[in-house]
């Protein structure tokens, strides 16, 4: 039986198992919305298309699956971009699905037309036009292969208007994902990372966003374990080690604990796993890690010998190569004797001793940071996700949250999109529903996509929003603090909405505070409120995130609160 | 490594779609690699087209560029032809007018680089030179002294000189 291109849509979509879209409608979609309406595929309808692909996002990053959005042509498309780039950078799977003018209109500067293929080709990892309606299900089962295997990253499918019109006989035709086996390690290399973690005395391993995307925590957990190697992890892998662990030395790099960036500086080998080494994470590079026969382990070879120059490249998913090294280290009886350790671990002992993550509290006004303890201490153990906006409150979500889960911490990590954590805690709690999802927010970023309250009070999503109220933007305005003499120019966020009030016009919970000693009950109300809340806290005008690395400076040298450099 | 900085031959197996040379273009030219010539065509196989391109680059920055090329899902093998034995050609049209004073000249420079005379009209002529790079830039200045009207010149193309 021949059926139209809108009703192939919602089937093909049926078949790679979607099931919640996130969108927005317009003229040249309207046939995919009259879909919809028959209610096969829950759709979240958002305020802003900016919200749908960043809660697709957030969707894929707590669950593993491919998150999905639908937008309209032109504005619609555009609306998405940052969306997308945010998922290109840290290699999230999403499909985004665009409507376009007719294939006739195509190319004459038609009402609603953008080239959308030609905009996000260089932040997709591929993009599709579908010109014929016979060319739909392979398509999209093509798309959402493309998105979630090998490295991951989001893909964009362009349906023109008569394509969903269109009739055609819909057959099922589906990419197996087994069809591409994804890289392993050959065993060659796993025998000399084996011989070097024999000979290093002051190992490391370095992980990355690589292991969450990649299912591989708990491989990664089991080789450190076995061999006592301490570890740290890129802003994009955290949750994939145990933050409680003994091992576990936090994040490095430019707002890294002191003592995580100590250990990079002197370690003699390095095993980095789905990692990308960004500026971020390693400062100057010529000094970076500059002790180390550096491994690395990754599924994309492009990310290889890229930024850092590498001793032993590993093509491989992250999954398999820990597995691998797991069952060498097992068949090769593999031990080390805490006496083997005891000269490495001990030196990291004290320089977590000597300069932990610490702040001056106090009992006039909210330090941020206290926020944060507060936070993790009624929420450990529970099954919490945390999803942080752009700035200093996503370092401190970084730094003071312990996070022992992975799929856990969604933060905008490669382009650090202001915006992002709202809708992207929508995305996850519609993946848990029974979790507890926490936005941790700059005042600053809160307001980049505020408008998505109105999506979690219509559907009921009970995202609790906490708000680091610094009246600036604060991160930027750091960075004039210490490079620009206090020069403040245009970051002073004072004039922004009672957020208290806003919750309320918009029909949620909204609860303040800026005591200090009111900081535990308010997040204790607000996280029993049922339904979505906003908590303002309204903290340290001009506390900074420390410790810190002057932009391209090498990352032994930090500022740490008191304002001192280390060596 | 290589680090000397010098023209690099890739060759690329590509899908035969509308858009593939933007894709491999943007690849380059977003990352600021330039690419300095270019040739697209069929293969045997319609569904498949072979580009042709050079770049200046050293060692390490082709071996970037090769790996993002083959990221794109377009793309299904990318050749370093700099490393293997090729042959290489390029071709040139040059049209020149003719007077009694160079006609000679003219006549000499095709016979040394085996070029040949494609189109005479009236007093105006068009030749055709085609010879690896060296060859062609020769000959180029060589016709300069003679007066030329215009020309156009391909890019590289290059073969394997065995599978
Ligand atoms: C969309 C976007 N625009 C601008 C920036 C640059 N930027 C980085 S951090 C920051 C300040 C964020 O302020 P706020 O959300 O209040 O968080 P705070 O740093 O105060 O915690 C800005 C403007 C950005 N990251 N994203």
């Amino acid at each position: 039986m021949k059926i139209k291109g809108s009703q192939i849509l919602i089937q093909a979509l049926k078949q790679e198992g979607v099931e919640v879209i996130f969108g927005y409608p317009g003229g040249v979609v309207l046939d995919i919305y009259d879909e919809l309406h028959k209610g096969d595929i829950r759709h979240i309808l958002v305020r802003h298309e900016q919200g749908a692909v960043h809660a697709a996002d957030g969707y894929a990053r707590a669950s593993g699956k491919v998150g999905v959005a639908l937008v309209t042509s032109g504005p619609g498309a555009s609306n998405t971009v940052t969306g997308i780039a945010n998922a290109h950078l840290d290699s999230i799977p999403i499909v985004v699905f665009t409507g376009q003018v007719p294939t006739s209109l195509i190319g004459t500067d038609a009402f609603q037309e953008v080239d959308i293929i030609g905009i996000t080709r260089p932040c997709t990892k591929h993009n599709f036009q579908v010109r014929r309606v016979e060319e739909l299900t392979r398509t999209v089962s093509e798309a959402f292969h493309i998105a979630r295997s090998g490295r991951p990253g989001p893909v964009l499918v362009d349906l023109p208007k008569d394509v969903m019109n269109a009739v055609a006989e819909y057959t099922l035709e589906s990419f197996r994902d087994e069809d591409e086996p994804q890289p392993r390690p050959p065993s060659k290399k796993a025998f000399q990372v084996l011989d070097m973690i024999s000979e290093a005395k002051k190992p490391l391993i370095l992980s990355g966003g690589g292991i969450i995307l990649g299912g591989a925590s708990q491989e990664l957990r089991e080789m450190a374990w076995r061999t006592k190697i301490p570890v740290t992890s890129t802003l994009m892998g955290l949750g994939a080690f145990p933050g409680t662990d003994p091992l576990w030395l936090g994040m490095p790099g430019m707002h890294g604990t002191y003592y995580a960036n100590m250990v990079i500086s002197h370690c003699d080998l390095m095993i980095a796993i789905g990692c990308r080494f960004d500026d971020r994470v390693t400062g100057k590079i010529d000094t970076f890690a500059q002790n180390a026969r550096i491994v690395h382990v990754d599924v994309d070879p492009s990310s290889i010998n890229k930024n850092v120059m590498i001793d032993v490249p590993i093509v491989s998913d992250c999954k398999s190569a820990l597995a691998s090294f797991n069952r060498l280290l097992k068949d090769k009886n593999f031990t080390v004797t805490d006496d083997q350790r005891r000269d490495w671990l001990g030196m990291i002992d004290e320089w977590k001793r000597n300069v932990p993550l610490s702040y001056c509290h106090s009992e006039e006004v909210i330090k941020p940071q206290f926020v944060i303890e507060t936070l993790y201490n009624l929420t450990k153990g529970e099954d919490t996700i945390i999803t942080t906006e752009v700035g200093q409150n996503q370092m401190w979500a970084a730094q003071f949250y312990k996070y022992d889960h992975p799929n856990t911490f969604l933060s905008s990590g490669g382009l650090g999109t202001m915006g992002y954590g709202f809708p992207a805690a929508i995305g996850a709690q519609l993946a848990f529903p029974e979790k507890l999802v926490v936005d941790i927010a700059g005042d600053g970023s809160i307001q980049m996509n505020i408008q998505e309250l109105a999506t979690a009070v219509q559907y009921k999503i009970p995202v609790k929003i906490v708000i680091l109220n610094n009246g600036y933007l604060g991160m930027v305005r750091q960075w004039q603090e210490l490079f620009y003499e206090k020069r403040y120019s245009q970051t002073d966020m004072t004039y922004a909405p009672d957020f208290v009030k806003l919750a309320d016009a918009y029909g949620l919970a909204g609860f303040r505070t800026a005591k200090p000693a009111e900081v535990e009950e308010v997040l204790r109300k607000g996280l029993s409120t049922p339904g979505p809340v906003i908590m303002d806290f309204q903290v340290d005008r001009e506390e900074c995130v420390y410790p810190m690395v002057k932009p391209g400076g090498p990352i032994h040298e930090m500022t740490l609160g008191g304002r001192e450099m280390v060596n | 490594m290589e680090r000397e900085k010098k023209e690099r031959i890739l060759s690329l197996l590509v899908s035969n779609k509308p858009d593939v040379l933007a894709r491999v273009a943007g690849t380059l030219g977003g990352r600021g690699y330039n690419i300095e010539t270019l040739c697209v065509d069929a293969t045997l196989d319609p569904k498949v087209s072979k580009i042709i391109l050079t770049t200046i680059a050293d060692q390490p920055t082709l071996t970037k560029i090769e790996k993002q090329l083959m990221k794109l899902i377009d793309v299904q093998q990318v050749t370093d032809l700099t490393k293997i034995a090729t042959v290489m050609r390029e071709m040139m049209l040059v049209r020149m007018k003719l007077t009694e004073r160079n006609k000679a000249d003219i006549a000499l420079i095709i016979d040394t680089f085996g070029g040949r005379v494609v189109t005479l009209n009236g007093d105006h002529c068009v030749i055709e030179i085609s010879g690896n790079r060296d060859d062609i830039e020769k000959a180029l200045q060589s016709l300069k002294p003679l007066g030329i009207d215009d020309m156009s010149r391909t890019g590289i193309i290059a073969l394997e000189r065995t599978k």
